[in-house]
């Protein structure tokens, strides 16, 4: 099942799938890239902040990654099948 | 100097560079700048177990040699020696997480393609460990071809293994030297980089057993929706609390000794301008700089611990979404916070902003949090014009006030930085996308190394800027001399007396009076020296600094209104009364053209809040 980052339920792991580069900025996508975004990746969401339950901490690979909401809406990630 | 050999220390962030490089030198170490850029560059030296000795540089931490910031940059143009005033390095040591490699090896990667000799630190392989990551450095070693030494650079372990690896790499026939300018990014496939780092991981990571982190426990609690706003909350006040009341003592310390100095002075030397000069100039400038020193230091304190620690990306997650929608980010709220103690450490700590829009906003919003330099001149006024009455349990007026003071600083730097974004500093909306280290127990010997090295950069930069405008002022105040029989008194008489009376015809329709147009004046050195300078123009001559308080309170409640003397707190909630931080802000962002528009927009700001002040109370009939 794929959905985007941003649905994914906290603590629910899974595979980036696509990441939609164009609905980013350069900069942030080629920030994103450096931290370990890329198509294969294991991604777990972990924490979302308060007020507005943006941004969002990931654990992407070993490292814990915050990106906002609108980072999260264009990479797609696949669900295992439980 | 050039027949040292010349070592950089090169990696990611948080991959414990600097540690390492602490480990290595000690305190040997120097500070300074990169020419015409705000990065820092930071120098040491140590020795071979021979004795021969090695030039380190510690170089800003990047992910890629495709620059996204100024710190970036400089580490690019250093290890492929094109930087200005800097030579190639005869070897690099890059630095790499244990617990994070295949995203810190496509750096390392691109690193080794240079061609450059190389020793790879496999750091922090403690705390790898104890996530159930066990790594093998020959595997690693074999796989990237070049020597990889296991360092733990906190716990000062494999320094000495790592200093024979940088032997073997500096001496005689190794020392190649490339072409400068290589390793532009043309024929470097990012994503074929990935993939090997990726495998080259892999391969070396032996065994893995997932447990549960301390790190996940932490964070429950600090990035918890409730638990985690409530703990910086209660972060902050301790740190406030901490900024105010522990600097009390020591702050007393320094003003006896002023006194005390001031009194020798004045019994050594023979009346005259070089009297007045040692004592007004000299013993008095040099004081108000020392004087912030014990709140700055405390200040420090604690954001290196916080930042050591990990704990600062987390207050920056919590905050961002606040912060955005002033059109900031979550990055910004450290260097505001710093600003709430003083101004000049807030714009110096946003260099960590990447966002180049981003970070000017901040700078130009900083001085109008409510730093500590204001407390004295609210303190003072407050106790004069606020009635000590209580207007509900546990609330008093006078705090009341002063609360109120705090927060129309806050609401201003709101205001100014959504404003600020849609015109001078429009860009994209400002972008969050943060790493956020592990959770460590620093060093006492690290944070005492860094707390001295940043009050040193603190006192050559706003002391030398204070100092030579309190000597300036001086002069200002003391030519020319009033003759006798004049009966203007020298205030009046000097410089800055005559610049006050056109002063005054600016400043007349906000409601301030003379001695207010004159206190403004040495008031832009620091501004708690408006209250010396009220003091000293209603010719107020007490040695004990209560009995001088009490006095002035009385002066001021017989000659100015109830209007007046709101318009000036308006007025001080917004001036950059501050020359320190207007120098601060041309060194940070390298021209005149933001420092001049800093000094104009708040100057309005204050001129409109105090009119807008001042005109309210007297409609209001106060």
């Amino acid at each position: 099942m794929h959905v985007n980052l941003d649905d994914l339920p906290l603590r629910k792991s899974a595979l980036v799938a696509a990441i939609n580069w164009s609905a980013l900025s350069p900069a942030d996508g080629k920030r994103l890239r450096e931290l370990g975004f890329s198509e294969g990746v294991s991604v777990q969401p972990l924490h979302r902040a308060p007020f507005g339950r943006d941004p969002i901490a990931c654990k992407v690979g070993r490292m814990m990654i915050a990106v906002r909401r609108a980072h999260a809406c264009a990479i797609e990630v696949e669900v295992p099948a439980t | 100097m050039t027949g040292i050999p010349l070592v950089a220390l090169v990696g990611n962030p948080n991959a414990g560079k600097s540690a390492l490089f602490n480990a290595l030198t000690g305190a040997r170490q120097k500070i300074g700048n990169y020419p015409g850029v705000t990065v820092e560059r930071h120098t040491g030296r140590f020795a071979l177990a021979d004795g021969r000795p090695i030039q380190l540089i510690d170089l800003p931490g990047a992910y890629s040699l495709d620059p996204s910031s100024p710190d970036e940059e400089v580490t690019r143009d250093v290890v492929t020696g094109v930087q200005d005033g800097e030579r190639l390095p005869n070897a690099l040591i890059i630095v790499v997480d244990a617990a994070n490699l295949d995203n810190h090896l496509r750096f390392t990667l691109q690193l080794i393609a240079l061609g450059l000799p190389v020793v790879v630190a496999l750091n922090m392989v403690d705390l790898a460990r104890r996530d159930g990551l066990e790594i093998d450095p020959e595997i690693l070693a074999r796989e990237l071809g070049v020597p990889v030494i296991p360092t733990v650079a906190v716990r000062r372990r494999g320094i000495e293994e790592l200093k024979a690896a940088i032997d073997g790499k500096v001496t005689g026939a190794n020392i190649r030297s490339i072409e400068a300018g290589r390793g532009e990014g043309d024929e470097y496939d990012a994503m074929l980089n990935t993939k090997r780092a990726r495998d080259v991981a892999q391969r070396a990571v032996v065994s893995e057993t997932p447990t549960r982190r301390l790190n996940q426990s932490i964070d429950a609690v600090a990035l918890h929706p409730l638990l985690g706003p409530l703990l910086l909350a209660a972060l902050l006040f301790v740190m406030f609390q901490a900024v105010f009341a522990w600097s009390e003592a020591p702050v007393g310390w320094i003003e006896a000794g002023q006194g005390w100095l001031t009194a020798s002075a004045d019994g050594l030397l023979a009346e005259g301008y070089f009297k007045s000069f040692v004592i007004d100039g000299v013993i008095n400038g040099v004081g108000s700089v020392i004087v912030f020193l014990p709140q700055i230091l405390i200040l420090f304190f604690f954001i290196l611990l916080l930042e050591a620690t990990g704990y600062m990306t987390r207050a920056a997650f919590l905050m961002d979404r606040l912060m955005a929608r002033f059109g900031l980010s979550g990055a910004s709220f450290i260097p505001l916070l710093s600003s709430f103690a003083c101004a000049i450490p807030g714009i110096m700590a946003t260099r960590t902003i990447a966002d180049p829009k981003d970070r000017l906003t901040t700078i130009l919003i900083a001085p109008l949090m409510t730093c500590s330099a204001r407390l004295p001149v609210y303190a003072i006024i407050i106790a004069a014009f606020i009635p000590n009455s209580s207007i509900g349990p546990g609330i008093g007026l006078q705090g009341l006030v002063l609360f109120c003071l705090y927060i129309s600083g806050i609401v201003g730097a709101m205001v100014a930085a959504l404003v600020l974004r849609r015109t001078v500093a429009k860009g994209a909306a400002a972008s969050f996308i943060m790493e956020m280290p592990k959770y460590q127990l620093p060093l006492l010997r690290d944070l005492a190394l860094g707390l001295w090295q940043r009050a040193w950069i603190f006192l050559k930069r706003a002391g030398t800027i204070i100092f030579v405008t309190t000597i300036a002022l001086w002069a200002l105040l003391s030519f020319p001399q009033a003759p006798e029989d004049s009966p203007l008194s020298q205030t009046e008489y000097s410089i800055a007396g005559r610049v006050a009376d056109g002063l005054h015809v600016v400043v007349a329709p906000i409601g301030f009076n003379e001695e207010i147009a004159l206190a403004l004046i040495p008031a832009m050195a620091a501004r708690e020296v408006a209250v010396s300078a009220l003091a000293t123009t209603y010719s107020i001559d007490e040695s004990d600094e209560e009995q001088a308080e009490q006095s002035l309170t009385q002066q001021l409640q017989g000659q100015w209104s109830l209007p007046t003397a709101l318009a000036f707190l308006a007025w001080f909630v917004f001036a950059p009364q501050c020359l320190s931080t207007i120098a601060v802000t041309r060194r940070e962002t390298n021209s005149w053209r933001w420092p001049i528009f800093m000094l104009t927009y708040l100057f309005v700001l204050a001129y409109v809040a105090a009119g807008i002040t001042y005109w309210t109370a007297v409609g209001l009939g106060l």
